[in-house]
């Protein structure tokens, strides 16, 4: 794994049109730690996700890895240090699982398809799919395509992981495996935003969890500090609903 | 006389059709098929690149996509034909000299490309945009995003639609008989016309019709098959299939991505 880095967001907004999606976002995260996002539908957690890789300009606010700007680099470059990973996997269907992960090596990291293949493998390897190199992603379950989508993010030996709420669509008896190598990768010292609906999840895995409402991180902090003694009362009302 | 024999003697004279058989193989047949063939990858050509800027996000690249896409598809194939090749001819005759076919395909392939165009652009715009969101955050540019990913994709999608464009442009490679064809430059049309128009008898012609359906139908057959196995899935063979990954067979020069 490449030295993950530390992220920080600071005051970041962004408006589709005349709606405010996300109105003074701050945000930091340690080098080699995970934050959970969590708060209800329509809060502009997946939003303030897209904004760190910049598949969404901010209109206001920085983005910084290690202490750095990234708003002036390349974004194509940029997303190359950033993996993420997307609720529907979104792999490429017309193609087989090892030729999604190749692809990006092959053609942007301008590797030979042995050593593509190669790294491939090992990532297959490492989520347990390795006898599937060859299926196409329609053949696998959406665990499956899961944990590929994620090997494929990895084999990019990203600094920084997104993850958009990985297990949502999930069926229920899949979302373990899933959940249970993010939580592998945060142990690695992966430095990661995880969007997520499983509280479960967040309050063991996570070293900060945030929860955004209406645009903003109305409150973060250490698991515990926000699921046994939330102070905000928006905060509180979310977690008698979900817990 | 017998009005029906003399009826079926005008369409099936065996005599009339073993006559005009063999120009029909040696001079017909692969002169409509290179008309229809250059003509297709042109088209399809310039049809990707229609496709693409009409999805642009720049509007000087939308805007003339449009306007040539409506002209080309709103003008009768015999008009464009005419008006290229008879209208561009005093240029063409410095560049290749008195052969009317250059003019010819290219105004065939102007005609495919409109609807070509239309095709391929429907067929990316189907492709879901959270797949060009996930090879944009793997890295790739847009362009790649759309090379590698997104345009793939969409080219599966039309292949039915596309193969029927192949058709109709078989068709119309005979319109360029307009053009003026020294012999051995007539294609299939123009012969059967030629022997019908010197016996009076029409079996010649219905011949060359016997030709077109020959290259016609099975490829409607096989825009039924793609359409079957689009629809249920590729036949049982196992999740492991050795074809290449991008559809960079069908449209040289079209779906770009060459294996390098």
């Amino acid at each position: 794994m490449s030295r993950s880095v530390s992220l920080s967001l600071r005051d970041v907004h962004l408006a589709f049109g005349r709606h405010q999606v996300l109105r003074g976002v701050d945000l930091d995260v340690a080098q080699g730690a995970t934050a959970c996002v969590i708060g209800p539908s329509g809060s502009g957690k997946s939003t303030l996700l897209r904004t760190v890789n910049r598949l969404l300009e901010p209109d206001r606010g920085d983005v910084l890895l290690d202490g750095r700007s990234v708003l002036r680099d390349d974004p194509d470059a940029l997303r190359q240090r950033i993996g993420m990973v997307f609720q529907q996997f979104n792999l490429f269907p017309h193609m087989s699982v090892q030729r999604n992960i190749t692809l990006a090596l092959r053609r942007i990291r301008k590797l030979g398809e042995d050593e593509a293949a190669a790294i491939a493998r090992e990532h297959l390897d490492r989520v347990g799919l390795a006898a599937k190199a060859d299926a196409r992603p329609a053949h696998l379950s959406g665990g499956q395509q899961q944990r590929v989508a994620i090997a494929r993010a990895l084999a990019m030996q990203p600094q920084v992981m997104l993850f958009d709420e990985a297990t949502s669509a999930l069926d229920p008896e899949l979302v373990k495996g899933v959940l249970a190598l993010i939580a592998d990768l945060s142990a690695q010292g992966m430095t990661m935003v995880v969007v997520t609906h499983e509280m479960g999840f967040a309050r063991e895995v996570a070293d900060t969890v945030a929860f955004m409402d209406a645009g903003v991180v109305l409150e973060a902090g250490e698991p515990a500090a926000v699921f046994e003694s939330a102070r905000h009362p928006r905060l509180r009302r979310f977690l008698s609903q979900v817990l | 006389m017998d009005p029906l024999r003399t009826l079926w003697e005008t369409f099936f004279d065996w005599e009339s059709m073993r006559e005009a058989l063999p120009e029909m193989i040696t001079v017909g047949l692969p002169n409509t098929l290179i008309l229809a063939v250059t003509a297709a990858l042109l088209g399809s050509a310039l049809g990707i690149v229609l496709a693409v800027a009409g999805i642009s996000r720049t509007r000087w690249l939308r805007w003339p996509a449009r306007v040539y896409t409506d002209v080309f598809r709103g003008l009768p194939a015999a008009a464009t034909i005419l008006l290229i090749g008879v209208g561009l001819a005093p240029l063409g005759m410095q560049v290749w000299g008195p052969n009317p076919y250059p003019l010819g395909i290219l105004a065939l392939s102007l005609i495919a490309s409109a609807y070509i165009g239309e095709i391929f652009r429907s067929g990316i715009q189907s492709v879901e945009a959270t797949q060009l969101e996930a090879a944009r955050a793997l890295g790739f540019s847009w362009g790649e995003a759309m090379r590698r990913v997104v345009i793939p994709q969409g080219i599966r999608r039309i292949l039915p639609a596309w193969v029927n464009q192949l058709i109709a442009l078989i068709k119309d490679s005979s319109l360029v008989y307009f053009l003026g064809l020294l012999a051995s430059q007539r294609e299939l049309f123009r012969i059967g016309q030629d022997y019908a128009a010197n016996t009076g008898n029409q079996s010649a012609l219905l011949l060359a019709g016997l030709f077109y359906l020959a290259l016609t139908v099975p490829l409607t057959h096989v825009v039924n098959w793609i359409d079957g196995r689009l629809r249920h899935g590729r036949p049982a063979t196992g999740p492991a299939d050795d074809d290449p990954d991008d559809l960079d067979l069908a449209l040289p020069g079209a779906a770009g991505g060459n294996q390098r």
